[in-house]
């Protein structure tokens, strides 16, 4: 190659650099906002993940439909962890590093959100989690933050109740999943503070078919006034079945963790009388027409029964509030720049979700409170309000 | 407190009852062709969700449910067919890896063919509770009891008294020598896996109103039957049943008594138990003496 080849080469090259970086610029401003997930779309947890999947999908749709967010489309970037804790680091990993997302609303349960807790903290990039325990946000984690009621709310919810119908003294049943033990700790941890004494503290396995034995220890167990089963999964029916054979005539509380018509259906008449606190979504039609949460309720019902003909959920709700809070936070910042978003997300105050109304702060990532936590009823093998 | 053994009794047996099924189609499989079947957990599965999804579609359960046992007894002696059968010749312990692959297969393919979800089955009389000595019984345990019992009758009568039934023995006994005799042994392999596939199915189908079914419920039952035909001993018929009843006593008094977050482990413990201590698990003398 002689010299002016070789310099009229370069120049060809150099004008090819400037093309492409150019049709990059105007790409970027093209470049869809990247939401990542990782949800329990199958697996033991399915029953959570997959009305996450369903609603995150249709409003990422609707976003769209509606022009979309800061001018730009939302793209959704969703994996499977199945439940499984450490598939869902592998996925937060390649939301990170890969997919570059600019925001992850996922994590169905406890324990598949704890083991991505650190990668998001060392990345640096807003995440919501959708699932229970208050160890996600006690302490408060920087970029950690989550939609659902936790644990020690429901007991606190639970207990409330209780103290309303003078029941003083129970047994306690809980599950071995991360859920189960952690409200099961969180019950009791604040059970004295609602002069409520738990004297019966039983456990059962994961997938463990029959709790008679267990349900017979607490019957037996002198002074017994109700009982209350922490847990999730198919655990919590066959509870609610062996106690109705076991003709336990007191009242039989369920955490949040069943709060879909799933577990009615599984139940079947056992159901009948069981309470449990859950997020307004599931009485969306019976709430007062004053209530701030009515309309969002009511419209998130509508929209996920019309689109897949299927009941809705609390946790598809979770779902909602954590992609809506996270498109909010996105428009106030004017940016997808991750710690104006993540200080935006903060100052999430007074947005009226399906789970309630949420105030965040810097002490408080998750900005919600019992007022709107609702104590709910199986009557006729529907949700009613209680009071 | 004799209300709660009662109670730990009853609970203990109705389950019991379920791995001593499970426990037969084990036995049944491995005195005709020496193969451990790890798949039997999925013929309880194929069982409970084919009655709850063709229940689901509308069919009365007195014909779902033969059909659900169709189904299995079908897929049964396809897995010997073309699984088992080509392989003939192979070691045993490659005959074991190739039931684990088929048990992985079918559960793959119930979560494509049915879904991920737990299923609930309608109890075959109601669901009122029966007291009895202070404890109280589903109706559907009496069914889980009732059609066991008439179950081992039933295979005590076809092993006994059949010509059929008795070439299958033979077979068990001397592969070689019952071939000798006439006894079509390729018939009784494929036989021994649609009968094991039966016996899975109706346990499945009897359990599926008290436990819940889903694509996944097969591995644990699975493994329970195999601890249970373990104790018992491998390859006996009276085993299976005795070990069946005894495990699932053992582990709702375990439950009831020292902690019920342990009830699986006890499955486990007693398997290990045994094969430290009467390898040949409690009834299986025959099979320490052909060594």
């Amino acid at each position: 190659m002689n010299r002016s080849g070789f310099f009229r080469f370069m120049q060809r090259g150099l004008g090819l650099a400037a093309a492409v970086a150019l049709a990059g610029a105007a790409y970027a401003q093209q470049e869809p906002i990247r939401i990542g997930a990782f949800l329990s779309v199958t697996g033991p947890a399915a029953f959570l993940g997959d009305p996450e999947q369903k609603t995150l999908e249709m409003y990422v749709e609707k976003l769209n439909a509606a022009g979309g967010v800061l001018g730009r489309k939302l793209q959704l970037v969703s994996y499977d962890s199945a439940g499984d804790a450490e598939k869902a680091r592998t996925f937060a990993k390649r939301l990170i590093e890969q997919d570059k997302v600019d925001v992850i609303v996922g994590g169905s349960t406890t324990g598949e959100t704890m083991a991505v807790v650190p990668l998001v903290e060392a990345a640096g990039i807003p995440f919501i989690s959708l699932a229970g325990a208050l160890v996600i946000i006690d302490p408060v984690k920087k970029w950690v933050f989550k939609t659902p009621h936790t644990d020690r709310m429901a007991c606190e919810r639970i207990f409330l109740d209780m103290r309303d119908r003078k029941l003083e003294r129970i047994g306690l049943i809980s599950g071995a999943g991360g859920f189960d033990k952690s409200m099961r700790a969180e019950c009791l941890k604040v059970a004295p503070t609602y002069k409520v004494q738990i004297i019966a503290d039983e456990a059962y396995g994961a997938g463990d078919t029959d709790m008679t034995a267990q349900l017979t220890k607490i019957k037996n167990t002198p002074g017994v006034q109700a009982v209350l089963n922490a847990g999730f999964g198919s655990g919590p029916a066959i509870v609610t079945k062996n106690f109705k054979q076991l003709a336990m005539n007191m009242p039989l509380y369920q955490s949040h963790g069943v709060a879909s018509k799933e577990f009615i259906k599984l139940a079947g008449d056992a159901a009948e009388g069981v309470r449990l606190p859950a997020a307004a979504v599931l009485v969306a039609e019976q709430l007062p027409a004053g209530d701030k949460q009515k309309t969002v309720s009511v419209n998130y019902k509508k929209d996920y029964e019309a689109r897949f003909k299927q009941d809705i959920s609390t946790f598809g709700g979770h779902a909602h509030d954590g992609l809506m809070i996270a498109v909010e936070a996105m428009k106030r910042a004017g940016t997808t720049d991750k710690a104006k978003v993540r200080d935006a997300i903060e100052n999430t105050k007074g947005f009226s979700g399906t789970g309630g109304v949420v105030n965040m702060s810097a002490t408080d990532h998750m900005g919600l409170d019992l007022t709107h936590f609702r104590m709910l009823e199986v009557k006729k093998g529907n949700w009613t309000l209680v009071k | 407190m004799s209300a709660q053994l009662a109670q730990y009794l009853l609970t203990g047996l109705t389950v019991g009852a379920i791995y001593a099924l499970v426990a037969l189609g084990f036995a049944i499989i491995y005195n005709a062709s020496h193969v451990i079947n790890f798949a039997q957990g999925e013929f309880v599965m194929i069982g409970g969700m084919a009655t709850v999804s063709l229940a689901n579609a509308g069919l009365p359960l007195l014909v779902a449910i033969p059909v659900a046992v169709l189904t299995a007894a079908a897929v049964g002696v396809a897995l010997a067919k073309f699984a088992v059968e080509p392989a003939r010749g192979a070691s045993v312990v490659t005959l074991i890896i190739i039931t684990i692959g088929a048990s992985i297969l079918l559960r793959g393919l119930a979560t494509l063919v049915w879904d991920k979800k737990l299923h609930a089955l309608q109890p075959f009389s109601g669901d009122q509770p029966i007291a009895i000595a202070g404890a109280t019984i589903l109706p559907q345990s009496l069914w889980v009891l009732g059609v066991t019992l008439a179950i081992v009758l039933l295979l005590g009568w076809f092993f006994g008294r059949t010509l059929t039934g008795k070439a299958m023995l033979a077979t068990s006994h001397n592969p070689l020598a019952a071939q000798l005799c006439g006894v079509n042994v390729r018939f009784v392999l494929l036989l021994s896996f649609g009968l094991s596939a039966s016996l899975g199915a109706i346990a499945g189908i009897l359990i599926a109103p008290i436990t819940l079914t889903s694509w996944d419920v097969g591995v644990m039952l699975g493994l329970k039957g195999f601890a249970a035909a373990i104790l018992g001993g491998l390859g006996s018929g009276t085993g299976a049943v005795v070990g069946g009843l005894l495990l699932g006593i053992a582990e709702s008094l375990g439950a009831g008594y020292v902690s019920s977050a342990y009830k699986d482990a006890i499955a486990f413990v007693i398997i290990l138990a045994v094969l430290f201590f009467k390898p040949s698990g409690l009834f299986g003398k025959k099979s320490a003496e052909r060594v």
